[in-house]
């Protein structure tokens, strides 16, 4: 655990859409690749738009597997376009290096290039160019940024992605309103979907990325929407007596898992889309909610306190629609709920109780090893990064309910604080193939 | 509109419920104790509240002023003095078949909110099925859980936790 704790980063960003929030990188690890990201070359008359090197250097670093070096050490900054100085960034000991300038072509038309060095090697390992609009410039950022993680990692990264989540700001009167939004993976860029004075709780993405379910109080009690992001049209799909909860897309986007109790208490239900047709999977005196399919659609994992504590368990569906019997998968602690899977199916993420208090932690399915992740008192709603490698959960802080982002290794960890409200229930997007 | 029913039919039993309060069908010790003295204050006029005398609902002596039920982290146990408390709550509402009452049940902030929305659930319905047992109709109660989305006590500690560990007993029209 050579881990080094210090507060690397403290950008105060605020937003020209709403969202104003603060990144703290709060934990980093002595492993992460150092890069320089010198910063880009600009020839307009004006300020550059955005500081696409400092938003490239921020998503590495998040991803904790990247330690950027900093701009007062990149120095005399390379130039977009002029031969790099190999022999000199070596004797600085750089490893790698990104090399990128953006013009200005015409009317809001903005071409960002770049070229990443390995400059041990003396050899460039990619370059791209993009064009973008002015309102696309994060995005095309966020973009590079993957294409820098992949070539570096093979792993493909998950910076040009989001994250829904649901605020809650009580105003002056002390009334509530209770807000669902989209942000960009980095926060940025809010757009708020769907408003309400009553409770709105659990979102969860559809695989194709366009749709979020989730519950809503705004008729007194809980009830199952699907909602069109782009459209903002929702349409309620479950209105059951009692329950009406924890929704769930399964991974071809035709069936939502759920928690109703209309049939006494909670059960994990699957209903078809198209015809509205329930499937009811679980049948026990517990409680059964929280369903989490597995990324095949060969099961659901969900949590059930038939055991008389609340822990996950398994239940397999086979190719005919046959339920099996649940097979526990936590024996470790009283209290193991809400899992997400991991996008491979080989680990599963869970609020897991501990003397310390109620902590994020990852169970490696084949071995059955669980590793607890963080240290707060207070933590819940875990959510995989599309790419597998972090995790992003809800914590407190302060009194306040923030956005927490950890790696799965655990090494990395850092905290999205809003200016306004309590932020809680993160869910990481798919990955979206989108312009 | 349904509320503004209720609470009209409230104000017309109230003549009806000195009688029964202190001649009670249900053999229940807690319940006929607290309902005779509250019922007692009453006629000697004790109840300064001044609104809709001779209610119980309205009584703070009356058993039935204790509207919420406090349980143990992730327990839907209703402990012995409460089943006291809610024994009396369905001796009322059996006897006022036209009375309604919402069982609003809700937890603590610790561990999943979905978990959360089902035990407080769990807890709602722990006390119906004592109301049930006692003849209270089922159309009489509603049921609903909010989990820890609405806690009564903000602060992050044992304390706070303990009050927001509850279900809220919530007469129609009130």
């Amino acid at each position: 655990m050579s881990q080094k704790l210090l507060l690397l980063f403290c950008l105060l960003i605020s937003s020209h859409v709403r969202a104003e929030l603060t990144i703290d990188i709060t934990q980093v690890v002595d492993g992460a690749t150092p890069i320089a990201i010198a910063p880009f070359s600009w020839t307009g008359q004006q300020a550059a738009p955005e500081n696409i090197a400092a938003i490239i250097a921020s998503d590495l670093s998040r991803s904790g597997r990247f330690e950027p070096i900093p701009e007062a050490d990149i120095q005399p900054p390379p130039q977009w376009g002029q031969p790099l100085q190999f022999s000199m960034w070596r004797a600085r000991n750089i490893e790698y290096m990104v090399v990128g300038g953006m013009q200005l072509r015409g009317r809001d038309q903005y071409v960002v290039q770049f070229q990443l060095f390995d400059i041990k090697q003396g050899t460039q390992l990619t370059g791209y160019s993009i064009s973008s609009s002015k309102a696309k410039l994060r995005k095309t950022a966020h973009k590079i940024s993957d294409l820098i993680y992949q070539t570096l990692t093979g792993e493909r990264g998950a910076s040009d992605t989001h994250i829904a989540y649901v605020t809650v700001v009580t105003d002056r009167g002390g009334r509530k309103s209770y807000n669902l939004s989209i942000a960009d993976a980095d926060g940025y860029n809010e757009q708020i979907i769907f408003t309400s004075a009553q409770p709105v709780l659990s979102p969860n993405w559809s695989p194709d990325g366009k749709h979020l379910a989730y519950v809503s109080y705004s008729r007194g009690r809980p009830e199952l929407y699907v909602q069109n992001i782009q459209t903002r049209i929702a349409k309620r799909v479950a209105a059951y007596e009692g329950l009406n909860n924890a929704p769930a897309f399964s991974p071809d986007g035709k069936q939502l898992a759920m928690a109703l109790s209309k049939d006494g208490n909670a059960e994990i239900y699957v209903m078809n889309l198209d015809s509205s047709r329930l499937q009811r999977l679980t049948r026990s005196y517990g409680i059964d909610t929280e369903p989490a399919w597995l990324p095949d659609g060969s099961g659901i994992i969900f949590t059930s306190d038939r055991g008389g504590s609340p822990q996950l368990y398994q239940i397999d569906i086979n190719r005919f629609g046959r339920k099996m019997k649940p097979q526990r998968l936590t024996f470790e602690g009283n209290y193991n709920a809400r899992a997400a899977v991991s996008p491979k199916g080989t680990h599963i993420a869970m609020v897991h109780r501990n003397e310390k208090g109620f902590h994020i932690a990852v169970l490696e399915l084949q071995s059955r090893y669980l590793t607890i992740l963080t240290d707060n008192r207070l933590d819940e709603s875990p959510s995989f990064s599309p790419n597998g490698q972090m995790i992003i959960h809800a914590t407190e802080n302060a009194g306040k309910g923030v956005l927490s982002a950890v790696s799965i290794d655990g090494r990395a960890t850092q905290r999205l604080r809003f200016k306004r409200g309590d932020v809680r229930e993160p869910t990481w997007s798919p990955f979206i193939n989108s312009n | 509109m349904i509320r503004m029913r209720y609470l009209v039919i409230t104000a017309l039993m109230s003549s009806l419920i000195l009688g029964c309060s202190s001649s009670p069908k249900k053999d229940d010790d807690a319940a006929t104790g607290g309902q005779q003295a509250g019922a007692a204050d009453q006629r000697y006029g004790a109840d300064t509240s001044g609104a809709a005398s001779g209610d119980p609902l309205t009584d703070p002596n009356s058993p039935l002023s204790q509207r919420v039920v406090y349980f143990e982290f992730d327990s839907s146990e209703v402990s012995a003095e409460d089943r006291g408390i809610i024994s009396s709550h369905a001796d009322y509402l059996a006897n006022n078949g036209n009375v309604a009452i919402i069982l609003e049940g809700h937890a603590d902030e610790r561990g999943s909110r979905e978990y959360n929305i089902a035990l407080g659930e769990r807890r709602a319905k722990a006390i119906q099925q004592l109301m049930l047992l006692q003849g209270v109709a089922r159309k009489q109660i509603q049921v609903i859980s909010f989990g820890e989305e609405r806690p009564v006590a903000l602060g992050h500690d044992e304390e706070s936790w303990r009050l927001n560990r509850r279900v809220e007993l919530l007469y129609s029209g009130q």
